[in-house]
């Protein structure tokens, strides 16, 4: 599998699921449970990835760097500071610790 | 062409979310490039996959497991994608009329335009809601994430810096606007906390595809919810509201 298969099957399937809801019957919504599952498996892949870029190198958790860096940009999401700044910041300062030789 | 006072709301609004979300874009084109991805790659995702949680999971599985790890990378972003689904559904009755704009509208349904159309009150201003905010994030996050994508080209090999770090703290962004219901934070504790345990165990990807399985078990179940009622998408004005920018109030009416 190369590169641009996954980006474009990605693609696809992101269509896909947009395009499918247009041509389903109104009722569907009338089924709440569809609606929270999907909600939910959202901030399930986000939480998870949050948790696996923080933690993991290939199939080691690693600590390292990146824990202070996400725990300031936690700080600046919970101020409301807007998200290209906190993203910013969390590179600067696993940056500049693994720069000054503090952290892996 | 005349607009209502409302429509003109409903207009404003969705430049103004247009605005604050194309700085989502740039993150991700940067961040995409520095992952491996060429530019042309990065900005084939902006233009056709156009969902930014689902962009992110691609670039952050491949940055992670490589090749090696497409199909949890397709997966992970199919599966962040099943909201937009549902959000088509709501839409279609105001947007999916004419069968020749219906897939514009499909490709154009994401979190900020749902948000923003549900946030009027009349169908015409729903309208042109959606379909400000929509050609608004469309063009912003397209230009922005080329803007990022050239950035990081230049930047080079800025990996083993804060790249690593930068990823994460984009998912914990968009993570953060839907983590205000007791439901929510439940999940992402668990899925988390899975994940986790996961990784020594699970190739590349599989921790993040496994927490699938939490979302999956208390949507079913409905464990931990707060209210008795499940509005069938989130109202922009409900505190789940989906797409809400940090540092934006309410759909960007601040202006």
């Amino acid at each position: 599998m190369t590169v641009w298969i996954i980006v474009l099957v990605a693609s696809a399937l992101s269509f896909a699921t947009k395009y499918t809801g247009y041509l389903v019957p109104q009722r569907l919504l009338e089924h709440p449970t569809a609606t929270r599952v999907a909600n939910l498996l959202t901030v399930a892949m986000l939480s998870a990835l949050v948790a696996v870029q923080s933690l993991s190198v290939g199939q080691a958790i690693e600590l390292d760097a990146r824990i202070p860096a996400v725990l300031v940009a936690a700080g600046l999401f919970a101020l409301r500071a807007p998200f290209i700044v906190a993203v910013v910041v969390a590179g600067v300062v696993a940056a500049v610790l693994r720069l000054l030789g503090w952290a892996g | 062409m005349a607009f209502s006072e409302s429509e003109r709301v409903a207009l404003r609004a969705g430049i103004a979310v247009g605005v604050a979300v194309s700085t989502y874009g740039f993150s991700f084109g940067a961040l995409s490039v520095a992952s491996g991805l060429d530019i042309w790659q990065t900005c084939v995702l902006s233009l056709i996959l156009f969902s930014g949680g689902s962009q992110f999971a691609v670039v952050g599985v491949l940055a992670s497991g490589g090749v090696a790890a497409g199909w949890t990378a397709i997966a992970s972003s199919a599966f962040l994608g099943l909201r937009n689904g549902i959000y088509s559904i709501r839409m279609a009755p105001i947007v999916g009329t004419s069968p020749w704009l219906r897939p514009v509208a499909a490709q154009l349904t994401i979190d900020e335009s749902t948000a923003v159309a549900l946030n009027q009150e009349e169908v015409r201003s729903q309208r042109v809601g959606f379909w400000a905010t929509g050609i608004a994030v469309y063009i912003g996050w397209n230009l922005t994430t080329l803007a990022g994508a050239l950035v990081g080209n230049i930047l080079g090999d800025v990996d083993g810096l804060g790249l690593d770090a930068v990823a994460a703290a984009a998912f914990l962004g968009l993570l953060w606007p839907r983590l205000k219901q007791l439901q929510a934070g439940v999940v992402a504790a668990a899925s988390a906390l899975l994940a986790t345990i996961l990784i020594p165990f699970a190739p590349a990807g599989v921790p993040v595809l496994a927490a699938a399985a939490v979302a999956v078990l208390i949507g079913l179940t409905n464990w931990f919810r707060r209210r008795e009622s499940d509005a069938a998408v989130p109202q922009p004005d409900d505190e789940s509201q989906p797409g809400e920018v940090p540092g934006l109030s309410k759909n960007g009416d601040a202006s």
